[in-house]
């Protein structure tokens, strides 16, 4: 076997696992939430399907797949069937630069842990995907032909383009920081320094906020306001069309974990990883799930935002808050010289 | 043939698919679509250029930020169907001939001045890198940059001025 076409298996390779760890890690989220909701809110939750009710997400997958699909008569069919796979697909792209670790030795062979750990783009590669998830959800509201999915579709839409914003001016402190515009040397700057959330605690605030609202997790879930606007732009789909919107929603839960993980957590980065390096997938795993249980705990305690001071909060005070952030941290740098 | 051009055959053909895509599609919207692949694919185009930065940002600006304008425009201005109701029919033999005169001078331009372009030259390693366009534009083209920006906030406020609602 020559070099390039083992390069290009590598390659292959890691794409699959990387997507293959999304699809379990969105089954697993919905697990995650229905139990830590539960006890939130003083039940048991799914417990029934294997031990601890551990199978219920396959369960779950199996039911959706046997649905009956409908397509309303009046809907531009392409468009329709395109829009779930366009809110799908950015959400698994966006992990191709996250970093899992530094160089590992795998059956004799030096791999480098994640997909392109240094593109020197990288933060602009997730900004462009995700401006690119928009798509899915105003095509989905237009293509319904229906006035509940095209109200929805347009109030989520606006409130995606409001909020990243926010979150691409909360992008900059970390680059700033460590000099550079690659997820790896973002998460090499804080093994030589410290975790970005310490210095920048206003920063990944704000960022977290913007994540949520960029993801229309409660209590930005807008499209799902179901008194107001049903289900919001999906409410024609059904069975697996659905099924792709519900796992499009988790896995971007899943892949902006990972990206906050890695530009203030410290991403890989954990006590003893230098000298093994399989521990980087374990350490950015294990924070992926704390920022996850930290969504779950804002969904089952704050109420909806109404969509007017929604719109409020993220263009008069948050923008505002990200701009103070990027000219503080700015200042910071040039006083102690970081 | 080499990986390259067998490569750039491919986005090639995509390209100019979509753009024909674009004029004949009967909806705005999927005309919309077509542009927006295809200005994916000359992202890509720019990629196997070695100039990533350009590649992203076509892809961040033009096709998430402008594109999802026009949409908006599109939907809510509900001109979905782009209605035949005045045919033009100077439109076509026109369009044919200045395409032929347009067609007819790149032939001859290309095979009559064969050293027409630069021979091509060696690229740095960091050539179209953040870094290196960030100090482009900071020291060679300062002026300009500023300017541009000065212009965009001009725009920016125009718009919000012209949204506000009047008082009485």
């Amino acid at each position: 076997m020559n070099e390039t076409t083992g390069m290009i298996l590598e390659w292959v390779i890691k794409g699959a696992v990387v997507a293959v760890i999304c699809l379990i890690g969105f089954a697993y989220t919905t697990y995650y939430e229905r139990r830590f909701l539960a006890r939130i809110q003083v039940r048991i939750g799914p417990n029934r399907a294997g031990p601890w009710g551990l199978l219920q997400p396959v369960a779950d997958g199996i039911k959706l797949i046997f649905k009956e699909e409908l397509v309303p008569d009046k809907a531009y069919k392409f468009a329709f069937m395109l829009a779930p796979v366009l809110t799908m697909a950015p959400a698994i792209i966006v992990m191709g630069v996250v970093p899992w670790g530094t160089q590992a030795n795998f059956f004799g062979r030096t791999i480098e842990l994640g997909i392109s750990n240094n593109l020197n783009v990288g933060i602009l590669y997730i900004l462009s995907v995700t401006s690119i998830a928009v798509y899915g959800i105003v095509l989905a509201g237009w293509a319904s032909n229906n006035k509940y999915a095209m109200l929805g579709g347009l109030r989520s839409t606006a409130q995606m383009i409001s909020y990243e914003l926010a979150l691409g001016l909360s992008f900059l402190p970390p680059i700033m920081l460590a000099g550079s515009l690659s997820l790896g040397d973002i998460v090499k700057g804080q093994q030589d320094f410290l975790w970005y959330f310490i210095p920048l605690l206003p920063t990944s605030i704000v960022f977290f906020i913007a994540v949520l609202a960029e993801v229309n997790r409660s209590p930005f879930d807008m499209p799902e306001a179901e008194q107001e606007l049903v289900a919001g732009y999906h409410t024609e789909y059904s069975g697996m069309k659905f099924a792709l919107f519900f796992m499009g929603e988790y896995v971007k839960m899943f892949s902006m974990s990972a990206v906050f993980s890695t530009l203030f957590l410290g991403g890989f980065a954990g006590p003893f990883v230098e000298q093994v390096p399989w521990l980087g997938p374990v350490y950015l795993l294990i924070k992926i799930i704390i920022c996850l249980g930290l969504m779950i705990w804002i969904r089952g305690t704050l109420p909806r935002f109404r969509y007017d001071r929604l719109m409020k909060f993220g263009w008069k005070i948050l923008l505002p808050i990200a701009l103070i952030n990027v000219v503080l941290t700015a200042l910071m740098i040039s006083i102690f010289g970081l | 043939m080499s990986l390259n051009l067998i490569f750039f055959l491919l986005l090639a053909l995509i390209a100019v698919l979509s753009a024909v895509g674009l004029l004949a599609s009967r909806s705005a919207l999927y005309s919309a679509l077509y542009l927006i692949i295809n200005f994916a694919t000359v992202a890509v185009m720019y990629l196997t250029l070695h100039a990533p930065f350009i590649a992203i940002v076509q892809i961040t600006v033009y096709a998430g930020a402008i594109m999802v304008l026009f949409l908006f425009v599109i939907m809510l201005l509900g001109a979905e169907h782009i209605g035949s109701l005045h045919p033009q029919r100077w439109f076509l033999p026109l369009a044919l001939v200045l395409g032929i005169l347009l067609l007819a001078e790149a032939i001859i331009i290309i095979f009559t001045q064969p050293n027409l372009l630069p021979e091509a030259q060696v690229i740095s390693s960091d050539f179209g890198s953040p870094k290196a366009i960030g100090e482009l534009l900071f020291n060679q083209y300062l002026l300009p940059f500023e300017a541009t920006s000065i212009l965009l906030l001009v725009a920016m406020i125009g718009a919000i001025v012209l949204t506000k609602p009047e008082k009485k």
